[in-house]
């Protein structure tokens, strides 16, 4: 239980962190590459090293190519949808999370799996 | 174009977006360890590349362009959704250097030390996203 406490406050300020770091710098399109951060990946992948070992944290980082790039094809299709200004931001995110979803599974069922 | 700093986005976020946030980052994180543990590496690496704090950055810059609108009286704009468009488009050339972080991880992990790993793999994350957003400047600017 202490451990997954201790992974979600960890989580939790380098999000925070990496979050405060784009919304400082400017301008925009700059601190954009800050919402890609490998925030979730920095607090992970420590504790994984630590709990399960370096095989298994170097498997992951394969499988992180194929999230990043789901990634990609999300802040690409926000950026189109979002610059005709006909969606807000909350429709294009969560719509978006959705598109990265099937993405990043998809990847995982035709390449990874 | 110069990159500088403007700290004034601190009097503008209220704590109930920090909160927000660190609560998602923290959520995220978790789960993200969860399904590793469930599912295995292979499954659970994917939710590393999970976009943590893009679709709140999205959020925010609109709500924060379009209340800086509506205080200069212009209440119908769509200035918000532009600028969430600026940071959408940094996000995709970030997300060319996330999978470039991947990348490290998976082929050095298993011979180097992990803290360096992890030191080498973000400055390589930086390093190449720089690099994108610099020479699509260049490119705009010719």
């Amino acid at each position: 239980m202490l451990q997954y406490l201790f992974r979600f406050v960890v989580g939790g300020v380098i999000v925070s962190a990496f979050a405060a770091v784009g919304g400082i710098v400017k301008p925009k399109s700059f601190a954009g590459l800050f919402g890609a951060a490998p925030s979730v990946a920095l607090a992970t992948l420590g504790l994984t090293i630590h709990a399960s070992g370096k095989q298994f944290a170097a498997a992951e980082g394969r499988s992180m190519i194929a999230g990043a790039l789901a990634f990609c094809l999300f802040a690409y299709l926000a950026r189109f949808l979002l610059a005709r200004g006909r969606f807000g931001a909350a429709t294009v995110s969560i719509a978006g999370l959705g598109i990265w979803l099937v993405a990043a599974i998809g990847a995982w069922l035709l390449v990874l799996k | 174009m110069r990159v500088y700093f403007d700290a004034s986005m601190f009097r503008r976020t209220t704590w109930g977006e920090y909160a927000s946030r660190f609560l998602f980052g923290g959520a995220i994180t978790l789960v993200t360890g969860i399904l590793a543990k469930r599912y295995g590496p292979v499954f659970g690496g994917l939710f590393l590349a999970f976009p943590a704090i893009f679709p709140s950055s999205l959020t925010l810059i609109e709500k924060h362009e379009r209340q800086k609108k509506q205080r200069a009286g212009i209440s119908r704009t769509i200035r918000g959704r532009q600028a969430a468009a600026l940071d959408a488009r940094g996000a995709a050339i970030g997300s060319i250097g996330l999978g470039c972080f991947g990348l490290v991880v998976w082929r050095l992990l298993p011979i180097w030390r992990p803290a360096l790993v992890l030191l080498v793999a973000s400055l390589i994350w930086f390093a190449v996203s720089f690099l994108i957003w610099r020479a699509r400047k260049f490119h705009l600017a010719r």
